[in-house]
């Protein structure tokens, strides 16, 4: 039980996600995460004025129940499978955190300086959610997925299309971190 | 009772995503300075489990549950899509610390300032849907 309420191992949790995607094929479907934000568009209606949203979104219902357990997955976690919050970083990630004004490294699993409600109530704050969700919604449906559909789900199975977007991915990390970060906090 | 199957997966995957600090922010910083083994290590393993899986079920012919052969959703052939709509996502997911599966799993542990992001999301998805044809692919 001490080794669950630990955090896991990365060789613990990879060969997991695997499985996750693996039952979802197993069962007919696909391991896609970002299919839900267009599923939700189309539920609120943008079928009628977009195509893009105009599908038959109950066939989706089996996607979003998954998103539901995922909600429920992270509450559990949290709540009852963890005694601590603290992540191991390396001294040197904490350190450079701390030299953009982020305090309290690793001690929750967000930082407050973005997510806790001080942090949104300011013009700041609320601007860097709103363009950091707006580029991954936008981002995930022009590349045609996300981090399971590409990265996991698309080079397990071996597919170049999903290896340019991974590339893609670790482009705009790299650039948001090691440009843009020192522009933005500082 | 039919997608009680898909409700436990993502209960699954709603715990395995924290435990291993796959939702952190901290964790994608850190993956993208290059200062930690252990994002590349969950994605590592999971490719290489997820190659042998799907290898072992070709080779054995193993159907699905609705009795079709194990198969893959083939991605569209494309260079533009993926290069600058990967770019993209990769800038909000820095940014945000949240890719879409981790969205609805932070919420989950609580923290509801997340809906802004998933919100901001779902706008973005929106939108593109609006300029698709504009865009090159």
């Amino acid at each position: 039980m001490e080794a669950i309420l630990q955090p896991w191992p990365w060789y613990v949790s990879g060969p997991l996600i695997a499985m996750i995607m693996f039952i979802l094929i197993y069962f007919g479907k696909t391991f896609g995460m970002s299919s839900n934000l267009r599923t939700l568009c189309a539920i609120g209606g943008a079928g009628k004025k977009v195509a893009f949203f105009n599908f038959d979104w109950k066939s989706q219902r089996w996607n979003l129940t998954v998103v539901l357990g995922a909600v429920i997955g992270g509450f559990i976690a949290h709540h009852y499978l963890s005694v601590t919050t603290n992540i191991d970083l390396n001294p040197k990630t904490v350190e450079a955190l701390s030299q953009l004004g982020f305090e309290n490294t690793g001690q929750s699993l967000l930082p407050d300086e973005l997510y806790s409600w001080d942090a949104i109530l300011s013009i700041k704050g609320l601007s860097i959610l709103i363009i950091g969700g707006f580029l991954v919604g936008f981002g995930t449906r022009y590349a045609g997925g996300c981090t399971s559909g590409h990265a996991i789900t698309g080079l397990s199975s071996l597919q170049l299309p999903s290896l340019v977007a991974v590339i893609g991915f670790f482009l705009g990390g790299l650039i948001m971190i090691h440009l843009l970060f020192p522009l933005i906090f500082s | 009772m039919k997608y009680l199957k898909f409700l436990i997966v993502g209960i699954i995957f709603g715990i395995v995503l924290v435990k291993s600090e796959a939702v952190s922010w901290y964790r994608i910083y850190e993956m993208f300075k290059f200062e930690s083994f252990h994002m590349y290590g969950i994605i590592g393993t999971a490719i290489g489990t997820g190659i042998i899986l799907l290898q072992i079920s070709k080779q054995l012919k193993i159907n699905n549950i609705e009795g079709e052969l194990v198969h893959v959703p083939k991605k569209q052939k494309g260079l533009f899509r993926y290069i600058i709509g990967g770019t993209l996502f990769g800038l909000g997911w820095a940014l945000s610390g949240a890719c879409p599966g981790p969205m609805y799993i932070l919420v989950g542990t609580g923290i509801l300032t997340v809906l802004i992001v998933i919100a901001a999301a779902i706008l973005g998805t929106y939108v593109y849907g609006i300029i698709k044809n504009k865009l090159p692919h």
